[in-house]
């Protein structure tokens, strides 16, 4: 059984995410963690709206935090967020990595560690390359890699490096990523 | 990415922490409460940069090596900053702390884990401007000597100063950042005058003892490297370092919560994360 989904994203993320993550429905098993990037602004208008719109709590990444299943973590401004192997959060001020704080490819590789073949990895619509060599760790530790069709993201750049560098398993329509999140949500296919 | 994958993770943990205790035992530097998290990921770059195939043989160089070991914590610790990151904390402190330190002859400043200085020097023209600085004795550590030295420089790039005009702008500042500092090439150099009640020394924030009793902690940015234990042990050494009434300022993603010392202190910034010592505790 998956554990947990870590989802990358930037330019045209929060689009993307509104369609998503509104249906994963209550009682979904996985931990939902997000790093989108938004500049030094701060999370709490788009983690509002978010809330109003998705049945699974949302909320931004708490430093220590034990992570749950059912809900949505967002990584805060300015900062990287890593997952512990004990399933707890840590954050960091360390160098922005790929422009970028928080770094999409420190999220993933650190949830690949703490999760190994239990994790799935999205990257969806964004304009940097940010996130392609995190995937590919996810996918060395045999984790399973999703990517949202390049051809129909709002910005392809972040899906398109993905796909060159991770050569990731799944390439979906932004329609269809939530129906597959749930799909393997409740496979067995996972995990041993 | 190295020697290690999913097939020897537990490898690499053990040796990660035998790496640690080496570390310990050896210099005296204790990381073995720290993120886990992130001592791999900076581990796992020094192998990639020195061309070092395992932990193991990293760790023979570490200990074999002072020189090698006085870069290798450079690794370890935190050094990025700027100079007012997190300008709404400026404002706040502007509004929630000055009134108060006002109202006193004399005062000191402990900043705790200052790294290369920025938000020493930026917390120094907040009290110049507010007509403070002079009645202020201003400590400033961190146990990595090597970003001391920079910090005592107070010389930074010229290239980050736009980000951090916009920063002393949007704190609040009452003047230019440029009254402050002098160009010289591709640097600035931050006027002394800011630095003559700044003492800088090396301090350790989990293996030494209270560094002085003070009136203002700053420690920001430091406890979110560290676990829930070493947390607790180091906001209790930060607590016992205040003069009663006195104030201790977090990294806005840090918390008293949860905590030991929760109860000795009330919040005056929740978002901010400024907080004042309770009389009585």
């Amino acid at each position: 059984m998956y554990k947990a989904v870590v989802i990358g994203t930037s330019h045209g993320g929060l689009e993307a995410l509104k369609l998503i993550l509104p249906q994963l429905e209550k009682g979904f098993p996985l931990a939902v963690i997000v790093v989108l990037h938004i500049g030094d602004h701060n999370n709490d208008v788009f983690i509002r709206i978010l809330n109003g719109l998705c049945s699974l709590p949302v909320k931004e990444a708490e430093s220590n935090e034990a992570i749950l299943p059912g809900h949505i973590y967002f990584a805060p401004p300015n900062y990287h967020l890593l997952v512990e192997d004990d399933l707890t959060f840590s954050l960091s001020t360390d160098e922005k990595l790929n422009y970028s704080r928080p770094s999409i490819d420190i999220l993933f590789e650190s949830a690949a560690w703490a999760y190994k073949r239990k994790l799935i990895a999205v990257i969806l619509s964004g304009a940097n390359s940010d996130g392609a060599h995190g995937m590919k760790t996810v996918k060395s530790f045999g984790g399973k890699t999703v990517i949202q069709n390049p051809c129909h993201a709002i910005s392809p750049t972040m899906p398109r490096f993905a796909l060159k560098i991770a050569r990731p398993e799944i390439r979906l329509d932004l329609e269809n990523i939530a129906g597959k999140l749930i799909e393997l949500a409740y496979s067995k296919g996972a995990g041993h | 990415m190295s020697a290690y994958n999913d097939s020897n993770a537990d490898l690499l943990t053990i040796e990660l922490n035998l790496l640690l205790e080496g570390i310990f035992l050896k210099y005296g530097y204790d990381f073995r409460n720290y993120s886990k998290a992130h001592i791999r990921r900076r581990v796992l770059t020094r192998l990639g940069l020195s061309n070092i195939g395992t932990v193991s043989e990293l760790q023979g160089k570490v200990l074999s090596d002072p020189d090698f070991f006085r870069d290798f914590l450079a690794d370890l610790s935190i050094n990025v900053t700027e100079m007012f990151r997190d300008p709404e904390f400026y404002r706040s402190f502007r509004e929630n702390i000055v009134p108060k330190l006002k109202t006193y002859t004399y005062f000191k400043v402990w900043h705790a884990g200052c790294a290369t200085g920025e938000e020493v020097y930026s917390l120094a023209i907040l009290l110049q401007e507010e007509g403070l600085l002079d009645r202020c004795q201003f400590y400033a550590t961190d146990f990595n000597r090597k970003v001391l030295e920079i910090a005592k420089e107070g010389v930074y790039q010229k290239a980050d100063m736009e980000l951090y005009e916009r920063n002393y702008r949007l704190s609040g500042g009452k003047g230019k950042l440029s009254d402050y500092y002098s160009s010289m090439y591709g640097s600035v150099m931050l006027n002394k005058e800011l630095s003559s009640r700044i003492v800088f020394a090396d301090h350790n924030l989990v293996t030494d003892g209270v560094f002085a009793e003070v009136n203002l902690v700053m420690c920001r940015n430091v406890l979110i490297y560290f676990d829930k234990i070493l947390q607790n042990k180091v906001l209790n050494l930060l607590s016992e370092s205040l003069v009663p009434t006195g104030f201790l300022c977090l990294g806005t993603k840090e918390s008293l919560k949860f905590s030991m010392v929760e109860n000795q202190f009330i919040t005056l910034d929740d978002q901010q994360k400024i907080f004042k010592k309770k009389l009585n505790v």
